[in-house]
């Protein structure tokens, strides 16, 4: 009993936000939309699957918030490992094409963290120009065209495969939250990341090794992002140089909303997926609607305002 | 070892850079259980001094003895290995993380059999630690930026000595503090004395000076002064050592 009175009193009103809202959002549509099937399991499930990539990339953008940097490139990534992979794949095995796709993504993690940790530029800037700069890369890789992904042993992995009835895309999901929350917060790299973010003066006067904490973020953010890359290939069949284009702000909400800082030193991996669930449940229930796509555009902006909003002005009681 | 030998031993340490010279022969002895200060007015090298004992500078000239074995820090970490600890006067502390983690803080413990931080030994030491150093702070789990000043400043001053076998170092404890927390912080500082450890404390309060210390080394323009036996002095004479004007009352 005690305890949970001590939970309860240390559980803050920032953290709850998120899931007030997620809360509110629900309950909203599924009240308004409750005859066009916003509540049917095929429908949630749904919002699961298409926002699986969205959460993948949020967990590695937790952990690069939580340590002071940022990531903008990660959507140009995931154009460029899911065209690696399903180039890789028209003539070699499907490992050969898993192994491009994650390596192309660590490989442009690693050369925004070299830049950051190392030469010491601000990681806004470096990622700003390695989005671009990849995201024309993924354009020329196959000259715009669309790549076809045909094995199905891979479709069914990063696509549309169930175990034992769960779609592959769930169990992607949660095998990311479940290790990404363990490692953020039971780690000592979890908690070099956030002492990183928090004051890195303070955590290099304690011997952490802070230039490696920063590529090490940086890194994940890539791989994380090249794995959403073959999550969006194996879904779609298909890879292009669009992919992940419209991902960049969809996941920095999503993440924000979710009580991670943008300064660094604060986050949760929960709360991450909550936010992606949320800007996916938003995309789902004003498509149920029957919004047109330019009033999805500014309703979904202004709910996303008013979240960070409350999420930052809570932060800096 | 006897125990009279000096914990930490530094003989004609001279610090330059470039063609500025920061420390000139530089000498002194510190015991276990002695509280030493380091007095000088602003650019005296106090700092500078501080650095080449934790390690984060090397002394050009000279010869740093750690229980009298001639040692060569590389960083701070091989200082810290050795049992030297600093409190920073920004005390160097994670504001948004609890206490517990900042006490542990590049030092967590993990538990097998994968390595995951055991959280639970760390906050029943942390409390054992701040209970027995009469920290007053609400709980291990609260977060740095909730606690006050001298709060803080007992935190990092408990880290320091978890961790310290032999030295502390401790630059302008008391300087952002009221009245009130700097008597707790002097009274956590002379406690100290009692777990057997060197202590070197630089602080602008001659008076304070003069509460805690056994010895006061003054330094002024990099040179040293004078070491003198703090029962054995007055303020008068420390002040013109530290401003070289002779003849005050």
């Amino acid at each position: 009993m005690t305890t949970i009175a001590a939970r309860l009193q240390r559980l803050d009103l920032q953290r709850s936000v998120i899931y007030l809202g997620f809360l509110a959002i629900f309950l909203f549509f599924a009240i308004t939309l409750h005859g066009d099937g916003f509540l049917t399991s095929r429908n949630l499930t749904n919002i699961v699957l298409q926002t699986a990539p969205a959460t993948i990339m949020a967990i590695g953008l937790v952990f690069a918030l939580s340590a002071g940097e940022i990531d903008l490139s990660f959507g140009s990534v995931v154009a460029v490992s899911a065209l690696s992979a399903a180039v890789a794949m028209q003539s070699y095995p499907m490992a050969v094409g898993v192994l491009a796709g994650l390596g192309a993504g660590a490989l442009i993690g690693a050369i925004n963290g070299v830049l950051v940790a190392y030469l010491r530029l601000p990681s806004f800037l470096v990622t700003l120009a390695t989005m671009g700069l990849f995201a024309g890369i993924a354009r020329s890789m196959t000259d715009l065209r669309s790549i076809p992904v045909l094995n199905d042993t891979f479709t069914g992995i990063f696509g549309s495969g169930s175990l034992f009835s769960v779609p592959s895309l769930v169990i992607w999901t949660v095998v990311a939250v479940a290790i990404g929350h363990i490692v953020y917060r039971n780690t000592r790299f979890g908690a070099h990341v956030l002492a990183t973010g928090d004051n890195a003066r303070a955590a290099q006067v304690s011997g952490i090794k802070v230039p490696r904490i920063r590529l090490g973020v940086l890194m994940l953010c890539g791989t994380m992002a090249g794995l959403a890359g073959l999550l969006y290939a194996g879904r779609l069949q298909a890879a292009k140089y669009t992919l992940g284009e419209s991902d960049l702000m969809t996941v920095i909400a999503a993440v924000i909303v979710g009580g991670t800082a943008l300064n660094g030193g604060k986050g949760s991996i929960i709360g991450a997926l909550l936010g992606s669930l949320l800007m996916g449940m938003l995309n789902n229930g004003l498509i149920l609607m029957g919004l047109d796509v330019s009033d999805q555009m500014i309703v979904r902006g202004l709910i996303i305002l008013i979240a960070v909003a409350v999420s930052l002005r809570d932060a800096s009681r | 070892m006897n125990k009279s030998d000096p914990v930490l031993s530094l003989t004609n340490i001279h610090k330059a850079f470039g063609g500025v010279v920061a420390i000139e022969n530089f000498s002194l002895d510190l015991k276990a259980g002695e509280i030493v200060a380091l007095v000088g007015d602003n650019g005296a090298g106090k700092s500078t001094l501080v650095k080449i004992i934790s390690g984060v500078h090397k002394p050009t000239t000279g010869e740093i003895r750690l229980d009298g074995e001639a040692v060569s820090f590389s960083d701070a970490s091989s200082a810290r290995s050795r049992g030297i600890e600093v409190v920073y006067q920004d005390l160097a502390l994670a504001d948004q993380q609890p206490v517990y983690m900042n006490m542990f803080l590049g030092r967590e413990l993990t538990k097998p059999p994968f390595g995951l931080l055991d959280k639970k030994r760390m906050r029943r030491d942390c409390q054992q630690l701040v209970d027995e150093l009469d920290v007053r702070i609400p709980s291990a789990t609260s977060t740095i930026r909730d606690l006050s000043g001298g709060q803080r400043q007992g935190i990092a001053i408990a880290r320091a000595t978890h961790w310290a076998s032999k030295l502390v170092l401790l630059d302008e404890p008391t300087a952002a503090l009221g009245v009130a927390e700097t008597a707790k912080v002097e009274k956590l500082v002379a406690s100290l004395k009692e777990k057997n450890l060197a202590i070197l404390i630089i602080s602008h309060s001659l008076d304070q000076v003069f509460r805690l210390s056994d010895r006061i080394c003054v330094l002024r323009r990099g040179q040293q002064i004078g070491v003198r036996e703090t029962a054995q002095t007055d303020k008068n004479e420390i002040v013109s050592m530290i401003t070289g004007v002779s003849g005050s009352a």
